[in-house]
């Protein structure tokens, strides 16, 4: 791991009107790390994705890209720099075939004409480097089940040879199978050198992958741990910002249950 | 997969042969779910049976219908199948064929355009005013007719695209508009008569005599398809993506062949091969090559599936919206002049009664989705295929025109309905 830091946010604010997002947000991702972000819903996760995606430029503060001073206004800056990000709902068209959908927006000529061959070689050989599985490269996306889809659309973002993947809550609306897929796929990402910001609701997802949890409570940093070292209450607590939560308190009274 | 197996047992020895296709999995790294294709007409048959099974019908529906049609219309009478009929339908097609071409390109979108009519009729309304009033050289007046068309689909792209106005309502509007611009520049008299021997009258009525013309462009057209269909299946074994087996490109093109060289036969039957046929094909086979060949018809496809991930893939929306409706307002241009070229004048009922609704059939009997993302402009060719050879038909028994207005109505009722239909079994099939 190396000691600059991919993506490193210095105090970054944001607002929205009368609303205060994000104040003096701080949050590093090395190369080959993930870091996972946390946070109840409105707690700014997404509003700080979208800042490092260029979808909405920071007010305050300062974002580093390898220990250089950079200004994301739009999202081709963040795309140029090598930030790919890969939204919750699918960005994927369901009528053209995976290769047609791998490269969409950036296919590949020879001669003027689309050349269907190397694209199918090159995505074969992006599916195979990611050990993804799917029927055919020839198929439709409607065809492929949710955990392929998404698997798709990470090897969607991966051909621009990233150094940071962003995930939104990759594994929201999948199953238990399809789930391990897409973690699978996650630590992938990190043996090839990619910083990857994992964005997730599911602390078993967290405990499975991440390096580090940033975590955030109504748009500030509320601490940063080390996933090896830190229990589940630990990370909970700082989500919900107090030992005694609507958590614990469940966890207390269902074990009382069992007890009795 | 046989071979994988083998090789797998005698490498490692003890799990492969209990399980023997698990080791095989684990081995290639296929999906075992994968449908693996059987080689030699067994596969063929089988491929066949799923995709019934799966609702991918594609052409096949229509093509049995044309069957149908044939067999029908022989049986009432003899004169239907003769060369000198076929050949009309041919040349007669041509004109509605070239608007179904640019509806085609509006409904992979999603969208509709209901003033194709009257933008063929305004534009045989300006080619005929500038070519016989102010006296331009007739294949001048023409590029300006098609020029005059594509700028008034891209002007109802804009207030589609830019505005964001339903595209049915704007070309709604557009139909009115249009059909009263037509009256205006026809003038009083209301109809002009064009040179039947000048270049718009010659686009129906000129023939390539020589029978080596008819054949000759049979030839070509299989020839060009083996060609790059062998050497497309050639570079993809040099790269090592899977390839078509000979087997398979041979039997296509001996498919064409029999098509190409049957119908060179019955136009040498006749007059010879007509010119409209020639250029209806040059355009087919273009405007299919720019959509399943290139980056911008591929940003069109994209579109039909989903806006929202074509927008986030970088794609320019807005204009390739209003490219597609200037293509569907360029090619109605062109198909107004083949229709005036049929009568050899622009007179008021150009572009108006049922050749929109003919149009739209056409690309949807043809099996063009109205849901957008699916559909081949051959679509066109096929759809207005069944619709004039219908009117033909019924025109030889001397049917009345209401009795011919409910048979068209039922057959393009028929195609929305297996549409629909297909694309609820491929909803449950996984594949829409």
């Amino acid at each position: 791991m190396s000691a600059t830091p991919v993506l490193a946010l210095r105090g970054v604010s944001k607002r929205f009107g009368a609303v205060q997002a994000l104040t003096d947000v701080e949050l590093e991702v090395h190369a080959g790390e993930v870091v996972a972000l946390v946070g109840d819903n409105g707690a700014g996760k997404s509003t700080l994705v979208k800042t490092i995606a260029g979808v909405h430029p920071i007010d305050e503060g300062a974002i580093e890209w390898e220990g250089r001073r950079v200004s994301i206004g739009k999202p081709q800056d963040a795309q140029n720099l090598g930030i790919a990000t890969v939204y919750q709902d699918l960005a994927l068209c369901d009528n053209i075939d995976v290769v047609g959908n791998l490269f969409l927006g950036r296919e590949l000529k020879r001669f003027g004409v689309l050349d269907e061959v190397e694209m199918e070689r090159r995505a074969r050989e992006l599916l195979k480097t990611l050990s993804i599985r799917i029927p055919s490269v020839r198929i439709p996306i409607a065809s492929l089940s949710g955990g392929q889809r998404q698997t798709v659309a990470i090897a969607r973002s991966m051909l621009g040879e990233p150094k940071l993947v962003i995930l939104d809550e990759p594994t929201a609306a999948l199953g238990v199978e399809q789930t391990a897929q897409v973690l699978d796929l996650v630590e992938r990402l990190r043996e090839r050198g990619h910083a990857v910001i994992l964005i997730s609701h599911n602390m078993a997802d967290v405990k499975a992958v991440a390096d580090k949890v940033a975590v955030l409570r109504l748009g500030r940093n509320n601490g940063v741990f080390e996933v090896r070292t830190t229990s589940q209450e630990e990370i909970i607590s700082a989500i919900t910002g107090a030992t005694d939560n609507a958590v614990t308190r469940r966890a207390a009274r269902t074990s009382g249950e069992v007890e009795k | 997969m046989s071979t994988d197996n083998k090789t797998s047992t005698a490498k490692q020895d003890v799990p492969a042969v209990e399980n023997p296709e698990a080791a095989a999995a684990a081995v290639t790294a296929v999906d075992p779910r994968l449908l693996v294709r059987e080689q030699g007409l067994a596969g063929y048959v089988g491929e066949f049976k799923r995709k019934m099974k799966a609702g991918e019908l594609g052409s096949i529906p229509v093509v049995i219908g044309l069957i149908v049609i044939c067999v029908v219309f022989q049986s009432l009478n003899s004169a239907f199948l003769s060369a000198q009929n076929i050949n009309d339908i041919t040349v007669t097609m041509v004109g509605t064929g070239m608007i179904s071409v640019g509806i085609v390109f509006v409904l992979l979108l999603g969208e509709i355009d209901l003033s194709v009519g009257s933008v063929s009729g305004a534009a045989s309304a300006i080619a005929a005013v500038l070519a016989v009033n102010q006296g331009w050289p007739e294949w001048l007046a023409v590029l300006a007719a098609v020029a005059a068309g594509a700028v008034i689909g891209a002007a109802h792209g804009f207030f589609f695209a830019v505005l964001g106005a339903p595209a049915f309502a704007v070309t709604l509007a557009g139909l009115l508009f249009w059909l009263g611009f037509m009256l205006q520049t026809l003038g009083e008299n209301g109809t002009i008569n064009l040179d039947s021997d000048g270049f718009i009258g010659q686009l129906t009525t000129y023939f390539f005599s020589d029978i080596a013309a008819a054949y000759g462009l049979a030839a070509l057209v299989t020839a060009v398809f083996f060609l790059t269909s062998f050497l497309g299946n050639r570079r993809r074994e040099a790269v090592g993506v899977p390839s078509r087996p000979l087997s398979d490109t041979v039997l296509r093109t001996a498919l064409l062949a029999v098509v190409s060289f049957a119908a060179a036969f019955m136009y040498n039957q006749y007059k010879g091969l007509p010119l409209a046929t020639v250029i209806f094909l040059v355009f087919l086979v273009g405007t299919d090559f720019l959509l399943r060949r290139t980056s911008y018809g591929r940003k069109v496809f994209a579109l039909g599936g989903s806006v929202e991930a074509s927008r986030r893939a970088g794609i320019n929306v807005t204009a390739i919206r209003i490219s597609v409706f200037a293509i569907s307002g360029g090619f109605a241009a062109i198909g107004g002049l083949f229709l005036a070229s049929k009568i050899a004048s622009a007179n008021q009922s150009a572009g108006t009664g049922d050749l929109l609704m003919n149009a739209i059939a056409a690309a949807v009997i043809g099996g063009t989705s109205l849901f957008g993302g699916r559909g081949r402009t051959w679509n066109a060719l096929l759809g207005v295929l069944v619709i004039v050879s219908i009117q033909y038909g019924l025109q030889l028994e001397s049917i009345a025109e209401p009795v011919k207005y409910m048979i068209t109505a039922g057959v393009l009722l028929t195609t929305v309905v297996i549409d629909s239909v297909t694309r609820k079994t491929q909803k449950t099939a996984g594949r829409a």
